[in-house]
């Protein structure tokens, strides 16, 4: 929405107020996965693979993943940060003016510097690209494409869920932050490393495995059954994850003006 | 001394009163715990040669690691402090510099104390129940635990004595967040925490040898599993020692003289 | 037209226990008691009215208002303003009140003001020429020329103020809620708040619900009063009813030559009293001013005389003890 981008500037131009610090922070955003991919790469090297997995394949995962989070912290950061919001009564401001509430919470806080962490996942996934032995189609590709904005999707989603929270309770909140750190570093891995549970739970829950699993087959030619659109297509169920988070930030909105905070 | 005492004893008390968020960082470092040891079981799986460290003592690694987070991470939040650098509003804590050392230094002590006790229990006891290979090992024997318990000790305060360095840093810099988001994660790497030492190349592990980051997590937590024997333990509690004292006169030294400078330029 | 009927409401809120134990056993079980924020409110207000709302802390002014902008549903009750139900048709709704809440601020911190103004066009909808018109009348009128492209951070809390209605009024609302529109300002800014308000009614018409503690404002703005407490509405009249019903005592301060006179005068209470100045309660129901100064004329050597009203801080404080509340 056009909107959503005149409320962008506007966050642009405050956050270039303080130039230095943006630096800083965006530097720092950059450094946390790469340390985080050192170590990959130090146990890859002591390893060579993991349950079947070779580096770059991996490393296809960590840079789609991180990149999908990045991206989704940027746009969801006023989610992230809802318990501020609220707890300051200036929901109240937002309920005052005539746009939904998604949009507004939106516009309300975009954090620029995470471009940090999206330029290192860029980098590493352009790196397991050049790294891998396939040839890229341009399906694969799209299906590339898809998978980052699928885990875009997922994670947004995950951080509306626990801005819903907010509503009732602004203690525990950080066990949110098992599903979005949490989950960010689970999905680096491609999904059938981890227990049966694990796995289970990750596919049909949080449908991480639409984004780090299904089309990850079919980029690298893993796949064994069933036709290769629906490898291709299984993103969509991770954008499609959206939708009932949507209802239950609904359901939160209503409640909370039923109660009053 | 007994003004020391006081702050750390108020930080404690202060500190053990977050109890829900203490519940859910409980939650949190349980759930990463084992995504890693799941990680790690993986790796294994097809492994070829021996790794460095058996997949138990990797667990009992682990878990020790998410129990004690706060005693081992240099990565540590306390923002009454850096707003009360940034603000200026460090006027009211100056008496003379080398007690503001150590004034700050039983306060961060305490509140890293706090925040370990009303979370290692409860991790340590679900870590103990797991079916294995998840589950924490005991000690091989009563001295290693001994040598483990002393080993931590030290460790807590090596760690504190280098988070002093970045305070002092923020004097310098102004900004928070920026110079301890790049100290704080290199410093973690090299301690140990984003993967055991043992499993770096060779290369790398002789420079973190060299550094005191390993003293404060790598070396307590492997003399916990034996994987660091008596002897060598011994003598790398000495060691320990050895780098904190020369941390804390460093520490002391140098935010001395930062105070100096900030107390002429009267910001 | 802005009607009110029966409106109700009620919170839950959770009991505070102290101690350990009673601390654990919050975590599992809540024990709440019901607050009756509200029980049966009604009035009407008709457009171009400036209605104060008055009431002590916690009587359920804020919630009578969050109802009224369609933030906050009511258990029981309607509301009709303009034809609409307010937290039923929000977003359309909302495009026609504007809200200054005095403690909080709608402008975005670091940017300067006019790009608060721009994005607020933009979130409103405000067609280019409606809103170059309202921002020039504006600026003009609440003198922001020189302030309008700095930061709202840098701005004194009286700056800011003006700042703040002129964005509440940007798309032309038909119904303004004023909450606290002059708390912390110094005198000056009080002033040209006031005068503001009352322009803006006169010449827009448009109808303006103020929340104050400050009385002056009331005495200053409001031609009716609402009076809320303990969440009941206990008085629905104009500022000059309430005066004739309360206050019919004036204040006499009188400088003289020196006197021994103890001043013993019919509906006279002496207030204090040295030989050469004293302060005097007049209660008009039983004797007039006049009387009274031409009595203390022939009694003492007046050198100086001032008559005053009673505050009307005075006269809701009365009110209030009528009510108990």
């Amino acid at each position: 929405m056009i909107l959503y981008f005149k409320y962008l500037r506007m966050l642009f131009k405050a956050q270039m107020q303080y130039r230095a610090s943006f630096l800083l922070l965006s530097i720092g955003q950059c450094v946390a996965p790469l340390t985080v991919f050192a170590g990959l790469y130090i146990l890859f090297q002591r390893f060579g693979q993991i349950q079947g997995w070779s580096f770059y394949e991996v490393a296809l995962t960590f840079g789609v993943i991180h990149m999908a989070f990045s991206i989704s912290e940027c746009f969801a950061r006023g989610f992230d940060s809802f318990s501020v919001l609220v707890g300051g009564g200036d929901f109240d401001r937002l309920l005052v003016r005539p746009r939904g509430t998604v949009v507004q919470v939106m516009g309300s806080r975009f954090e620029f510097t995470r471009i940090g962490r999206l330029a290192q996942g860029t980098i590493v996934l352009v790196w397991a690209i050049a790294g891998l032995d396939i040839v890229w189609t341009a399906p694969k590709l799209a299906t590339l494409a898809l998978m980052v904005t699928s885990g875009v999707f997922i994670f947004t989603g995950i951080f509306i869920l626990a801005a819903t929270l907010c509503f009732w309770t602004i203690q525990g909140l950080e066990v949110a932050n098992i599903f979005t750190d949490g989950g960010r570093e689970m999905a680096q891995y491609p999904l059938n490393i981890y227990e049966k549970w694990a796995t289970r739970f990750f596919t049909f829950v949080i449908p991480f495995g639409c984004v780090n699993y299904y089309p990850l087959l079919y980029v690298l030619d893993r796949t064994n059954s069933g036709p290769d659109i629906a490898y291709m297509l299984a993103p969509l169920a991770g954008i499609a994850f959206i939708i009932p988070c949507l209802l239950v930030w609904r359901f939160g909105v209503r409640h909370y003006r039923s109660t009053g905070s | 001394m007994r003004t020391y005492r006081s702050v750390f004893k108020l930080r404690l008390l202060l500190g053990m009163q977050y109890r829900a968020a203490a519940l859910a960082g409980v939650a949190t470092q349980f759930f990463w715990g084992f995504m890693l040891i799941m990680i790690y079981r993986a790796f294994y799986l097809h492994a070829s040669g021996q790794p460095p460290m058996s997949l138990e003592e990797l667990a009992s690694y682990i878990w020790l690691q998410q129990a004690f987070l706060a005693l081992v991470a240099l990565w540590f939040r306390d923002n009454e402090l850096f707003t009360l650098i940034t603000t200026g509003n460090i006027a009211y804590e100056l008496c003379r510099p080398a007690d503001l050392y150590g004034f700050w230094y039983a306060k961060l002590l305490g509140m890293r104390l706090s925040a370990a006790i009303l979370r290692c229990i409860p991790i340590l006891l679900v870590a103990a129940f797991l079916p294995a290979p998840y589950r924490i090992q005991l000690p091989p024997d009563a001295s290693a635990f001994v040598l483990f318990a002393a080993a931590l000790l030290l460790g807590l305060l090596l760690v504190v004595a280098i988070s002093m360095f970045l305070y002092i840093s923020v004097f310098v810099t102004m900004s928070p967040t920026g110079s301890m988001i790049v100290f704080g994660l290199i410093g973690e790497f090299l301690a140990g925490l984003t993967i055991p030492v043992p499993y770096m190349p060779s290369w790398l592990q002789q420079i973190v040898y060299a550094l005191p980051f390993r003293w404060t997590a790598d070396f307590p937590f492997r003399v916990y599993s034996g994987n660091i024997p008596h002897d060598e333990a011994l003598i790398g509690l000495a060691v320990q020692v050895v780098w904190l004292l020369s941390l804390t006169l460093l520490g002391r030294w140098l935010l001395g003289r930062t105070m100096r400078k900030v107390v002429v330029q009267g910001g | 037209m802005i009607a009110v009927e029966r409106l109700s409401k009620s919170f839950k809120v959770a009991k505070r226990r102290t101690g350990l134990w009673q601390a654990a056993k919050a975590l599992f079980v809540r024990e709440h008691t019901l607050v009756r924020a509200l029980s049966d409110i009604s009035f009407t207000i008709r457009p171009g009215e400036i209605v104060g709302y008055i009431g002590p802390n916690g009587a359920g002014k804020s919630t009578t208002i969050k109802i009224m902008s369609g933030i906050l549903v009511p258990d029981e009750g309607r509301c009709d303003v303009f034809g609409f139900t307010p937290w039923k048709d929000r977003v359309e709704y909302v495009r026609n009140i504007g809200v200054v809440f005095g403690q909080r601020t709608q402008l975005w911190w670091d940017v300067p003001v006019i790009d608060s103004f721009e994005l607020l066009k933009d979130i409103y909808r405000i067609p280019k020429t409606e809103y170059k018109a309202n921002v020039d009348m504006l600026v003009d009128t609440l003198q922001l020329e020189s302030i309008v492209h700095t930061p709202v951070r840098q701005l004194s809390l009286g700056q800011r103020m003006r700042c703040e209605i002129a964005a509440s009024l940007l798309h032309g609302p038909r119904l303004l809620f004023l909450d606290e529109p002059t708390i912390g300002l110094d005198a000056v800014s009080k002033i040209a708040v006031r005068k503001f308000v009352k322009t803006i009614n006169k010449e827009k018409g448009v109808t303006v619900i103020l929340t104050t503690h400050d009385m002056n404002d009331i005495e200053a703005l409001a031609d009716r009063i609402l009076l809320i407490g303990g969440g009941s509405l206990l008085y629905d009249g104009t500022l000059q009813s309430l005066r004739s019903r309360f206050g019919t005592r004036r204040t006499i301060t009188i400088d003289y030559r020196e006197t021994a006179d103890r001043l013993d005068l019919p509906g006279v209470e002496v207030a204090s009293w040295t030989p050469e100045r004293a302060v005097l309660h007049v209660d008009t129901e039983r004797a007039t001013v006049s009387e009274t100064i031409a009595l203390l004329s022939s009694r003492v050597e007046l050198k100086d005389v001032a008559v005053e009203a009673q505050p009307i801080e005075e006269i809701i404080v009365q009110l209030y003890k009528e009510h108990r509340i």
